[in-house]
């Protein structure tokens, strides 16, 4: 390569000590600080209308959030849909994604969700239909209930935390799972306080 | 510089009939696209750039009869870059009109473009009759799907009593805030059908609100520490200049004696024959302004995202310094790199802020007198320079300065991508906001020649529009300087050719070995002869002696005229900070990228 400017090379200037880490932030030179990621739930209130779906979840994928589930559904007010968001990642990302969810024109508001939220999953379990009591008193012991039987399968209704429902789809392993549907996360802020 | 002739795509027989139609023209709205007209109109915009096609059709007659100009463009492309460049000059957003399927999806390079620079802009695109959406029916394409990613907000208009209010609202939203392109789908069957609602006033929806000032509390911890610093300087950004905050900045950089450093799309936010400004920091910004950024113990970023060609690696950018951060997106706040001092508003509002607030304590421009006499020496030490022998091929620096001399301090600059385009900033002295007009955050080649055309339109008539150009950048929109021919317009194209896709060129040799692979550029036209073709004047300049005829000639010609100059075609861009690498690290020459 030809041509070049004068000055002093790279390595007679001066250089400081200070160093960021991957997110920016300023950290002490020695240590390797690196946020690890947590389990965060979003909960936006967003227009009912075509294509706000498409605009999330295209959003979340674009930016590489890691999503865990994400649930959308009517509310009370027919103008308004609520989508519920479970994200893996440190904190900045976390930010990152409540910034990035709100700027988007149809969406109302954005929270995340304390962790005493109520949250709640719901799954179909659908087992070999071998041992129906069986199937049964296990659903049973989950709350949950059969909602379908046939000469093979039985399929099983079960609702509650993500933690419950992996416990439950565990136990029914024994009994040959065929399939499994969960919907993801559903979730709302406890007692009188609105869930923005 | 003469007057522009204002653009017309019309004959005079054109003209005439269509005064006679015009009297039978009802005044109210009477469809869909009469009402998309109105809506524009009603916006004060001036011009449109666009192409026509089946599905836009009932807009392009509903302008029949409009004052608004169309400028006829020679592919979406360049409508897209046009419209972008209008509103960059202008601040107010431009508009491209397209056809459904490819007239669409030809915009899209334009739109990202756009998106990337938060540039004002509102793209139109015809559609098929709704009943046809979704069965993939001749030139649909999902408009709306594609360009989600890259717009602000985008419409699909799916009823002709507000189809006009939707326009009305995309014009609003790509122009508040944080400014950006916004779309609207036309499908066909709601523009050609009837319809008398007049669109109302053009108004953002109410879930968007932009904020205005900074938080008080935030303002005050942030003015303790600039107060408290010993070595601060201000990155202005492109939001400088997009939120008009030019006057604001320059007031408070003056007032407190802070070193100045702009990102590139921040360019003529503050003027770089002040003494304070140390020009562009960034891959290939002046070595002083990245040793200040390195050093300094406070930076102020405003309207700026923190680009990675700008910050180099982040863990080694401005590792000293707390960053206070003012930006009207908060989203911007802490996605690159953290601030310490998160100031979110308005830029020209928060700089005020801080300034009455630093106002209360004393003045601190006293401690930061060593700093700036530190940086002053970092200005002797490193330059910017270039040997300019006469047996020597030509060199572009040259070729910039020359062009700068003999234009006026208000001339806008377009540029393509790659080599010429860093050249364009680093030997051109900016001294005014809106006119320096480029493709920054996506780098698109191609972008110079029809942004120049966008350029034209917003800029005064006395004000000149050059446009630099490599020659691989050039040939990718070439075909718009028939649009230039078409209407007379007063741009000076200047080609630094190297017969390279010189900017590839330098990456081969400094990265992958010299290994040239596809970057020759050796079968270039004879681009003196193919603008006379178009019906623009044509010179070419291979040595120092015919610059400043060539110059002066294009300059003087009242149309488009191209300048083929033929410049040392090993020559290449310093400083240079490697992709990723530390800011404070820059390359002088090729021999230090060895060094990194
Ligand atoms: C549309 C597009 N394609 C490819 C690139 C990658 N690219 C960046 S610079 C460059 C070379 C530009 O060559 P030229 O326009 O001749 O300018 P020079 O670097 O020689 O001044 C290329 C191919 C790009 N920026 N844009």
């Amino acid at each position: 390569m030809t041509g070049g400017l004068p000055g002093a090379a790279p390595d007679e200037r001066p250089h400081p000590d200070g160093r960021r880490n991957s997110q920016g932030v300023r950290i002490d030179p020695e240590v390797e600080a690196e946020p690890e990621p947590r389990r965060a739930v979003l909960s936006a209130t967003v227009k009912h209308e075509p294509g706000v779906l498409a605009a999330v979840s295209g959003l979340f994928s674009r930016r590489q959030f890691n999503i865990e589930s994400l649930t959308v559904g009517p509310t009370e007010d027919e103008n308004r849909a609520r989508i519920t968001l479970v994200i893996e990642e440190p904190d900045p990302g976390v930010e990152q994604a409540k910034k990035q969810l709100e700027k988007l024109i149809p969406v109302i508001s954005v929270t995340e969700l304390e962790p005493t939220a109520s949250q709640r999953e719901l799954a179909l379990i659908k087992v070999d239909g071998e041992a129906p009591d069986q199937v049964q008193s296990v659903a049973e012991m989950y709350g949950g209930e059969a909602v379908d039987a046939s000469q093979e399968t039985v399929t099983v209704e079960i609702t509650g935390s993500r933690q419950k429902i992996n416990a439950a789809v565990d136990t029914f392993r024994r009994f040959d799972i065929r399939e499994v549907v969960r919907t993801g996360t559903a979730a709302l802020e406890r007692g009188a306080e609105q869930t923005q | 510089m003469s007057e522009q002739v204002p653009p017309t795509t019309q004959t005079e027989a054109e003209a005439a009939a269509s005064d006679e139609a015009a009297e039978d023209t009802p005044e109210g709205v009477t469809t869909g696209a009469s009402s998309v007209v109105r809506a524009l109109e009603n916006t004060g915009a001036e011009y449109l750039f666009g192409v026509q096609g089946g599905a836009i059709m009932p807009v392009y007659d509903a302008l029949y009869h409009s004052d608004l100009n169309h400028v006829t463009m020679a592919h979406e492309q360049g409508a897209a870059h046009a419209a972008d460049a209008f509103g960059i000059v202008s601040g107010d957003p431009g508009v491209c009109l397209a056809t459904s399927g490819p007239g669409a999806t030809n915009l899209v390079t334009g739109i990202a473009d756009a998106s990337m620079d938060s540039d004002p802009m509102i793209a139109l695109t015809g559609q098929v009759p709704t009943d046809f959406v979704g069965n993939d029916a001749f030139q649909e394409t999902d408009t709306t799907g594609v360009t989600d990613p890259i717009t602000k907000t985008n419409y699909f208009a799916g009823d002709e009593d507000t189809v006009g209010d939707v326009v009305g609202e995309a014009f609003a939203v790509a122009s508040e805030g944080r400014q950006g392109p916004t779309l609207v789908d036309l499908p066909k069957d709601v523009t050609q059908a009837e319809t008398d609602v007049e669109p109302g006033e053009a108004e953002t929806p109410d879930t968007y609100n932009p904020p205005e000032e900074a938080d008080d509390d935030a303002v005050e911890a942030a003015a303790d520490a600039i107060a408290a610093a010993e070595k601060p300087v201000i990155l202005a950004g492109g939001g400088v200049i997009k939120g008009e905050a030019t006057d604001e900045l320059r007031a408070f950089a003056r007032e407190y004696e802070i070193p100045v450093i702009t990102t590139m799309p921040g360019i003529g936010a503050f003027p770089e024959d002040d003494d304070l400004s140390l020009e562009v920091a960034g891959m290939h910004g002046t070595g002083y302004a990245n040793m200040a950024i390195t050093h300094c113990d406070v930076l102020v970023g405003i309207g700026t995202r923190f680009d990675d060609r700008l910050t180099g690696g982040v863990d080694s950018f401005a590792p000293e310094a707390d960053v206070v951060h003012v930006d009207i997106d908060p989203a911007e706040i802490s996605k690159n790199v953290h601030a310490d001092y998160p100031l979110i508003g308005d830029a020209g509002r928060v700089i005020d802020q801080l300034d009455d607030e630093l106002d209360r304590r004393p003045d601190p421009s006293d401690r930061y007198a060593e700093w700036r006499e530190q940086v002053g020496a970092w200005k002797d030490e490193y330059p910017m320079d270039y040997a300019t022998p006469d047996d020597e091929p030509l060199k572009p620096q040259f070729v910039v300065e020359v062009l700068d001399e003999a234009t006026d301090d208000d001339t806008v600059v377009t540029t393509g991508v790659g080599q010429h385009q860093m050249w364009a900033f680093q030997f051109w002295t900016y001294t005014e906001p809106r006119t320096w007009v480029s493709s920054h955050g996506l780098g698109t080649m191609g972008y110079g020649l029809p942004a120049a055309i966008g350029a034209r339109l917003a800029a005064d008539d006395d004000q000149s529009v050059v446009c630099f150009e490599g020659d691989g950048s050039f040939l990718m929109t070439i075909q718009e300087l028939s649009v230039a021919v078409r209407e007379n317009m007063d741009i000076t194209v200047a080609v630094l050719n190297n017969e390279y896709v010189g900017m590839v060129r330098q990456w081969q040799d400094g990265f992958f070995e010299g290994r040239r692979m596809a970057s020759e550029y050796s079968w270039c036209p004879d681009f003196a002869k193919l603008a006379e073709a178009f019906g623009a004047r044509g010179f070419t300049v291979a040595d120092y002696d015919g610059v400043e005829d060539a110059v002066a000639a294009a300059v003087e010609y009242d149309g488009p005229s191209v300048i083929d100059f033929h410049i040392d075609p090993e020559e290449n861009v310093f400083p240079m900070v490697p992709s990723g690498g530390k800011n404070g690290k820059f390359a002088l020459k090729a021999d230090h990228l060895d060094q990194l």
